[in-house]
């Protein structure tokens, strides 16, 4: 049994006649390594490790955390998540999920290659990028170069039958870029995530921040105006971010998302088929376990263009009388539980990203969109993003263009499916990048 | 927090090696926080962070390791790591004389977030739910959080330094959703200050409710934002978090040292209009960016960035300014000991101008007025950023008249800084802020009064 496992049992065995009790607890180690001009500018080697208690009790929910595992202090944090419970607002559906008896489907979520890599290979890989990059393009300089890899193991018990524990490492390499014409300065990053080093793609990360930081030069501002948007993957992702907000079941029973009286309704175009996988081995936010420790799994949420449903942890699903989609996310031992997408992918269409832009008069493809956190209201479906890309004209890539904004609606009423229509047809790029959103505690 | 002689002695371990600079960070921060949303409290959190971040220094090498662990045996684990990720060689010994400093006397707390009972905490959450809901019959969700914490300091370095501070903040904000024939709207308050509890003496929570629900009502009947570029009048307050997106994180010393920002190279030159005189200010008592040392241990400080239009100097951390050879301006500052300090804004703001507010918006034929911005982000190198306008107004003939609903604000500091033609008398500080640099949150204040600039893009949806 792990370390972690018996910190948590121990603290549930304590459990008082009446209280549900969750222990969550968790141990990280991390290696930071950022380089510049081929010098370390720094090193960092930190672990760190918590816990997190949770009482729930005559319905009314009480929580508390600290950032050690010391024997008082586990103790003083159960006393305090005790306290709280005091002063919750009973709540008939609140409780602890419960074992529902779906199966684990196993992931290699920890790499013995990683955990193996030796500090002087990381920083080689950290300076390698750093030349690769610079040697992409003559207009490129550095701003840093930077690997991080974390390691972490973590357990969870509860009063209610859940006893899970496991472990998980990854790592990355990023690279951020200026370009310099004349007195215009423009930015780039790249980045190569993997399991292990041996996974990483150094020369496409680095042609991906030298690409991104010239191709901007020289662009201009365009005049507004409505035309047809090809979004890049990359921006696709992050768009799929914001309409994961609108699929939270928790948004929907508090009545936050436009899409709650939509089930079974066509909402988004035929093309369009969206799937939350984290049993997915190739995403890199694949996992066994949800945040309250069920079993991950597929839910299909947009099949067609027609809402299926939305994802949900234990409370929203008890409250909204459904069972769970083992979508509870947990931000690490400091929090409890909120809803989110686990690894939501867009299915890929029939066409190439070219062959798209090969059939559009005039356009823009986006390549990267900014202030999409403070842009978006996932209640009234309103957006506006500052953006910049290519325009198209005539089917071929033209001018650089930037400090545009798109703005839209997303759908609401049958007439106003502007997103998702436009987001379509689908490309085939079949690029997975890494989408965890949650509905964070207070 | 830690001992006198433990710390000398951790820092002659951390140095050991040959290093040039150590440095201990310690942190003990108690905090509360509760939450309602759905006519619940849905939870009251106690959370307990506490431990030490250790900085070797060595040429332009930092090796950096933390540590739950306040112990003498602990602290020197941690302090060999980061002085092995620093170095691989040197040698010889140094000795450390720690000279108390004194932190800025920024304000005095009389009552610590401890001492209050929890039921006190909860009860501002219920006036809240309760004051927004009686706004208006189509207000139908609301959502408020409340949070305190009490955040002590030690920093210790090889430069002889020690120092300490207590920072107390208390924060409520507040989302409410109104429901009419178009769908519903949000809106948005907060209030939060670097003191004690008794900030609610002053603070009304009811009438922030109110203003929230007012928000979401006045947005129901609320027309499409113009998309395209227009005159912007922005309210007293509302604003401040412009001048932090678009030229404080410019003005940031690491940045400006790896040329990552449109202002490098540019003291002593005109980089605003001549009305503009911003401020980055770590001394303002009991605002939300207030500190007594910055998180290197330096009292904190006024520091004038641009004055009348002129960049005067830029803020500066320990390692830039030692880099440099000149003095730290108070901004080095961090998350949580689990982190390196950085350059960091305080309290940023722009001062006082003649004009009266009325004055600018009757000076203003079309135009848009906006009375709150949302959330922003800058590309600190080229100066392009975007902000969403939560409150706006559309301005005609000098008039405000209809409520618009959401867009984005786009465009680039430097012109916008240039662009200001009319500044109003009537300066007020904004919202609380968390400002995010390099995946670090810290907690930032801003104001300015109300402004216009003469062009700006907005990114609304009506054709």
């Amino acid at each position: 049994m792990s370390e972690m496992q018996a910190i948590a049992d121990a603290v549930i065995a304590q459990a008082r006649p009446g209280e549900q009790v969750e222990a969550f607890v968790s141990r990280d180690s991390e290696t930071d390594i950022r380089v510049y001009e081929g010098e370390i500018e720094h090193f960092v080697s930190a672990r760190s490790e918590g816990i997190g208690i949770r009482i729930i009790r005559d319905g009314r929910t009480g929580f508390a955390y600290a950032g050690t595992l010391d024997q008082q202090a586990v103790a003083d944090v159960l006393a305090e998540a005790r306290d709280n419970v005091e002063f919750g607002t009973p709540d008939e559906w609140a409780g602890l999920a419960e074992p529902d008896g779906v199966d684990v489907v196993a992931q290699e979520l920890w790499s013995a290659t990683l955990a193996e890599y030796s500090t002087d290979r990381k920083i080689e890989l950290t300076k390698e990028l750093e030349r690769l990059t610079l040697a992409a393009d003559g207009r490129v300089r550095i701003d840093d170069a930077n690997y991080s890899d974390v390691a972490s193991e973590s357990a969870v018990a509860t009063t209610t039958g859940i006893r899970r524990s496991g472990r998980e490492n990854g790592c990355y390499v990023s690279a951020s870029t200026l370009a310099d014409d004349g007195d215009e300065t423009q930015t780039g990053f790249g980045f190569s995530v993997g399991r292990s080093p041996d996974d990483f793609d150094l020369a496409k990360a680095a042609r991906e921040a030298a690409d991104r930081a010239t191709r901007l030069l020289g662009a201009t501002k365009p005049a507004s105006k409505r035309l047809t948007v090809v979004l890049d993957p990359f921006v696709t992702a992050q768009f799929l971010g914001v309409i994961s907000g609108t699929l939270n079941g928790e948004a929907v029973i508090k009545g936050r998302s436009l899409f709650r009286d939509r089930v079974g309704e066509a909402v988004a175009s035929p093309q369009f088929t969206l799937v939350d996988d984290p049993t997915n081995p190739l995403a890199y936010t694949a996992t066994e376990l949800d945040g309250e420790g069920l079993a991950a799994r597929r839910n299909v949420l947009i099949d067609g263009g027609t809402l299926l449903g939305f994802v949900h942890s234990s409370y929203s699903a008890r409250r909204a009388n459904t069972v769970s989609t083992a979508n509870a996310v947990r931000g690490g031992f400091r929090g409890t539980p909120g809803v989110g997408c686990l690894a939501l992918q867009l299915t890929p269409g029939a066409r190439l990203q070219a062959e798209l832009v090969a059939d559009i008069d005039d356009g823009v493809l986006v390549q990267s969109v900014s202030g999409m956190h403070s842009g978006v209201n996932s209640i009234s479906g309103d957006f506006s993003t500052g953006a910049s890309g290519l325009l198209i004209t005539d089917g071929q890539l033209g001018a650089p263009v930037r400090e545009f904004t798109i703005a839209s609606t997303l759908p609401r009423h049958d007439h106003e499916r502007r997103l998702t229509r436009r987001a379509s047809p689908t490309s085939s790029t079949n690029e997975r990048f890494g989408h965890r959103t949650a509905t964070e505690p207070e | 927090m830690i001992d006198h002689d433990v710390l000398t002695r951790v820092l002659g371990a951390a140095v050991r090696g040959g290093a040039e600079f150590a440095e201990v960070f310690a942190e003990d921060k108690r905090s509360t926080s509760a939450g309602l949303d759905d006519g619940r409290i849905e939870q009251v959190t106690s959370g307990r962070d506490r431990g030490a971040g250790i900085r070797v220094v060595k040429g332009d090498t930092t090796g950096f390791a933390h540590t739950a662990d306040l112990s003498e045996a602990g602290l020197c684990v941690a302090a060999e790591s980061a002085a092995a990720a620093a170095s691989q060689g040197g040698g010889g010994t140094r000795v450390i004389e720690l000279t108390r400093r004194a932190a800025t006397d920024v304000n005095r707390v009389a009552r610590y977030p401890d001492d209050v009972p929890k039921a006190e905490k909860v009860e501002l959450l219920r006036r809240i739910d309760e004051a927004a809901r009686a706004a208006g019959a189509s207000i139908v969700q609301v959502s408020a959080g409340y949070g305190d914490s009490r955040r002590r300091i030690l920093v210790a370095n090889t430069d002889g330094v020690l120092a300490e501070d207590e920072q107390v903040r208390g924060l409520v904000r507040m989302s409410v959703v109104a429901n009419g024939d178009a769908g519903m709207q949000t809106g948005f308050q907060s209030a939060g200050q670097t003191v004690g509890f008794e900030m609610f003496d002053t603070v009304d929570v009811e009438e922030l409710a109110r203003d929230a629900a007012r928000q979401a009502i006045t947005k129901l009947s609320a027309r499409p934002a113009p998309s395209g570029s227009l005159p912007v009048v922005i309210k007293r307050g509302s604003g401040g978090v412009l001048f932090h997106e678009a030229c404080g994180h410019g003005l940031e010393a690491d940045l400006v040292a790896k040329g990552a920002s449109v202002y490098r190279g540019k003291a002593g030159e005109l980089v605003a209009s001549p009305l503009v005189t911003l401020v980055d200010d770590g001394t303002m008592s009991t605002e939300w960016g207030a500190i007594g040392i910055d998180d290197e241990g330096h009292p904190s400080q006024y520091n004038v960035l641009i004055e009348e239009g002129v960049l005067t100097d830029y803020m500066w951390d320990y390692l830039r300014a030692r880099k440099e050879g000149r003095r730290q301006s108070g901004n080095g500052r961090r998350q949580s000991y689990m982190h390196l300090p950085m350059v960091r804004m305080t309290n940023t703001y722009v001062l006082n101008g003649t004009e009266q507010p009325d004055d600018i918006v009757r000076a203003t034929d079309h135009g848009v007025y906006v009375a709150k911005l949302g959330g922003g982000s800058v590309n600190t190198a080229t100066g392009d950023f975007v902000f969403g306008m939560t409150e706006a107004y559309l301005i005609e003939h000098g008039e405000i008249t209809e409520p618009l609903r959401e867009g984005n604000l786009v465009g680039n500091g430097p012109q916008v800084l240039r662009d200001i033609d009319l500044l109003g008398n009537d300066f007020a500080m904004g919202n609380p802020g968390t400002c995010g640099k390099d995946g670090q949150g810290v907690p930032v204040g801003d104001g300015q009064p109300t402004l216009r600039v003469k062009a700006m893009t907005i990114g609304g949806t009506a054709t």
